[in-house]
């Protein structure tokens, strides 16, 4: 498979799965936020504070539809994380590979 | 396992926040040997990838939810430092933006997510991967274990760090057990995406999975000029 192709499925997958399969996730408390209200530290924790991010809680602030506002916060965090991760990716790669003398970038 | 603020108290919370900088700091370094132009790029989707990922909640009964973590999942694809790196960036943007996991415990987090998960994680799958045999089709099953090993492993450090340093006045061994409990059940899930996800990219572009690409190597080097009829 070519490179463009892998890459162009690979973030359709990503974009897809956090824009639109999100809305169809499980709403129970994940594994430790259920132990804590088990076993009684759950009000130990704090109000988050990002809370008045406009994506907190992956809904995005102002969209009144569910499925709406869930996917954009999911679409935006993927933009997000893509391009921080890719740049420092980009920054601390050792230039051009071995097996190619020219460098494209 | 995002962990908020207050579940520990100050202090860990700067201790596990000196060890996940150092530990990025290190990271940043031993990067550079696993990261070139063909596989900068394979990194920033693996990042976006565990993102979607961890939104997507699978009930594994009474009630309870697991997600993916990733750890194991990033190592395999892009290495355990470079993966360090992308669970980091992943976890930060979760904190600052979508107030998942707390800012002040944004070092338990990349501690037990990031270093844990991912060298945990990769651990198991280098030890699994030496016993089964040396082709591409074992590096999926092997991903698939380190994964199913990282939850419970990363559960238990966050046990050992609320010992140390929680807040609640809560007994260690009822969190250890129902932490070590759920985490497994969740760890078969994690298990599940880790094995799937890396199968699909070895059937398509093995020499961009870290975790095979010796196995490719080694087969580009057996290559022998076309057969001539």
């Amino acid at each position: 498979m070519r490179s463009r192709r892998f890459f162009v499925i690979g973030l359709l997958a990503a974009l897809l799965i956090a824009g639109v399969g999100s809305y169809y996730a499980s709403s129970h408390p994940d594994g430790l936020e259920f132990v804590a209200g088990e076993t009684g530290f759950l009000d130990s924790a704090d109000e988050p504070k990002t809370g008045d991010s406009p994506f907190a809680d992956y809904q995005t602030s102002g969209v009144e539809d569910e499925r709406l506002s869930g996917g954009l916060a999911g679409v935006v965090g993927v933009a997000l994380v893509l391009v921080l991760a890719g740049g420092l990716a980009y920054a601390v790669r050792r230039r051009g590979s071995p097996d190619s003398s020219e460098s494209t970038d | 396992m995002h962990v908020p603020d207050g579940f520990l108290d100050a202090p860990t919370s700067v201790v596990t926040g000196v060890v996940a900088a150092g530990g990025v700091a290190v990271a940043l370094r031993k990067a550079r040997g696993e990261l070139d132009d063909r596989t900068a790029p394979m990194a920033g989707l693996v990042a976006a990838f565990i993102f979607a990922g961890q939104m997507i909640n699978f009930p594994v009964g009474a009630g309870t939810s697991g997600h993916l973590l990733g750890g194991a999942l990033a190592a395999v694809l892009v290495g355990p430092w470079t993966g360090a790196l992308c669970l980091s960036v992943v976890l930060l943007v979760q904190a600052l933006f979508m107030a998942d996991g707390g800012v002040t415990a944004l070092g338990t987090n990349i501690t037990l997510m990031g270093l844990v998960g991912c060298f945990a994680g990769y651990a198991v799958f280098r030890l699994v991967a030496a016993v089964l045999p040396r082709r591409t089709s074992s590096v999926a099953p092997a991903a698939a274990v380190g994964a199913l090993v990282s939850v419970p492993v990363a559960a238990a450090v966050f046990t050992l760090l609320f010992a140390i340093g929680g807040t609640a006045p809560v007994d260690t061994g009822a969190v250890l057990t129902a932490m070590l409990g759920w985490h497994t059940v969740i760890g078969v899930g994690e298990a599940v995406v880790t094995g799937l996800v890396v199968a699909s990219v070895v059937a398509a572009r093995p020499d961009l999975v870290h975790g095979a690409r010796h196995l490719v190597e080694t087969r580009e080097l057996e290559i022998r000029k076309a057969a001539t009829t």
